[in-house]
């Protein structure tokens, strides 16, 4: 238990330090968010109704940057073949990286989420339902991210490769982590259906994603 | 008491028995696709409300039926590969994968050439359409994972089989997410509790062809291993030959 704390303290402390992954990924958020209303022109009406749609699509791809370098910086430095005989089976390995992913972020970009809320003219209601669903359906991003990870490790073109891979897995949570909102901002809808669904999608990724993690980075070590 | 996957284990069996088997596979492939064809197209009458686009669902209908299979396949394969560390099974997943995504294209094209005068638009995000635009996308992942890792094929075996086994197991999940997301599309109509819905006259060609397209699969698949097999053979050949040549330049230079 305390060696997966270390290694959860040791990738946030890394996060922290070196300061690039969260400050890109929000930068990113921010960038991709300020575009669509140049792109879709300034119609606060309709910003407003595709506004939780644009948020989570934002989100998915600005988490999406900072998930190859899960293990990259690892395999490099020699560190994942040091925990891979150590003590701690791979798999939980792979989920303490995953969870410091998760908090390194996914919170973040939750947080930042409502503030570009504003920029979109989404309906005040949906606030506190928009950072919930996020924070609920946001760790299924690291969880099956981390597979995407650990697959293109040793490929060359592993950043284009991760987004082909892991996108398509993402579809049920962004599919019900939208519904949720809408549920709220356009009655009717079952806000609490969604958020049950996505909360099952969220904890079937926590048993699947270390999982299939672990499988790859073996098939890689070994 | 040797099973017929452990006996196939062995790839120069394999080869002789698909050698065997393989042209009559072809041939009946080609036989009751053509009867099909016949059936589909002078045989069956056009539908009363569908007129002569009906018969788009001749080849529609059976290509989207393989491109399920074929992601089984591969699922199937990947499972045999991690977990019995079958030898064929890697070359039965790699051959499946661009197979599979031909199918399914091929019913994506066929369903957006029906849905136009049917629909009024080529494309429309239905929820069933929306989960075999997925599938594809999961078998450009297959295909794209293998080949960024084309120069240690054995790893990318194992990576790729590891994608197919998550692949299959989130599919569901994505299939229910997106039938929540969204539904036009007629649901499923000839295997259905209470028998099919769907009139003889039509069901016989559409269940012929749907035979003729799954022997042509299984012709393309068995074809496609044998290529594989006879690749890495040339393969291991090259670098035998390679090393051989190493080996006698060193005790020259000696």
């Amino acid at each position: 238990m305390t060696s997966i704390w270390a290694l959860i303290k040791r990738d946030l402390l890394l996060a922290a330090r070196d300061g690039g992954a969260t400050g890109t990924a929000l930068g990113f958020y921010l960038i991709v968010i300020a575009l669509m209303p140049l792109g879709l022109g300034p119609d606060m009406q309709l910003l407003s109704r595709i506004a939780p749609g644009v948020l989570w699509i934002g989100l998915l791809l600005a988490a999406l940057l900072s998930l190859g370098r899960m293990f990259d910086t690892d395999q490099d430095e020699g560190v994942l073949e040091a925990l891979a005989t150590g003590p701690l089976p791979l798999e939980l390995v792979a989920a303490a990286k995953a969870l410091a992913h998760w908090i390194s972020s996914c919170v973040p970009l939750a947080i930042l989420a409502p503030v570009l809320g504003l920029l979109l003219n989404l309906d005040l209601a949906a606030y506190p339902i928009l950072v919930g669903t996020v924070l609920v359906g946001s760790p299924a991003i690291s969880f099956l991210g981390c597979v995407g990870a650990a697959l293109t490790l040793r490929s060359r073109r592993g950043g284009l490769l991760i987004a082909l891979l892991v996108l398509p897995l993402y579809i049920p949570t962004l599919i019900f982590g939208i519904s949720a909102i809408s549920a709220v901002v356009t009655p009717p809808g079952s806000l609490e259906a969604s958020l049950l669904l996505l909360s099952a999608v969220t904890i079937a990724s926590l048993v699947i994603g270390p999982i299939a993690a672990a499988a790859a980075l073996r098939a890689q070590l070994g | 008491m040797q099973t017929l996957t452990q006996r196939l284990a062995n790839p120069t069996r394999f080869m002789e028995l698909s050698r065997r088997i393989l042209p009559w596979i072809s041939g009946l492939a080609a036989l009751t696709l053509a009867s099909g064809l016949y059936l589909a197209f002078f045989v069956a009458p056009p539908d009363y409300q569908q007129g002569e686009t009906v018969k788009i669902m001749f080849i529609h209908v059976p290509a989207a039926w393989l491109s399920m299979m074929g992601y089984l396949i591969i699922a199937v394969s990947s499972f045999g590969l991690l977990v019995f560390r079958h030898p064929l099974a890697d070359v039965s997943a790699k051959a499946a994968a661009p197979i599979g995504a031909a199918f399914t294209f091929l019913a994506l094209v066929t369903g957006s050439l029906w849905g136009k005068p049917m629909w009024g638009a080529y494309w429309v995000w239905d929820a069933r359409l929306t989960s075999v635009l997925i599938l594809f996308f999961l078998y450009i992942g297959q295909i794209a994972l293998r080949s960024a890792l084309d120069e240690d094929p054995a790893l990318a075996g194992k990576l790729t089989a590891v994608l197919g086994l998550v692949g299959v197991v989130i599919l569901p999940v994505i299939r229910f997410s997106v039938d929540w997301w969204n539904t036009l599309h007629q649901p499923a109509s000839v295997l259905r509790v209470g028998g099919p819905a769907i009139h003889p006259s039509i069901l016989v060609p559409l269940l012929v062809m749907a035979v003729g397209f799954t022997l042509l699969f299984f012709a393309m698949h068995l074809k496609a291993m044998r290529n594989e097999i006879l690749r890495r053979r040339v393969r291991s050949l090259t670098m035998a030959e390679v090393e051989r040549a190493a080996r006698f330049e060193v005790r020259t230079a000696e």
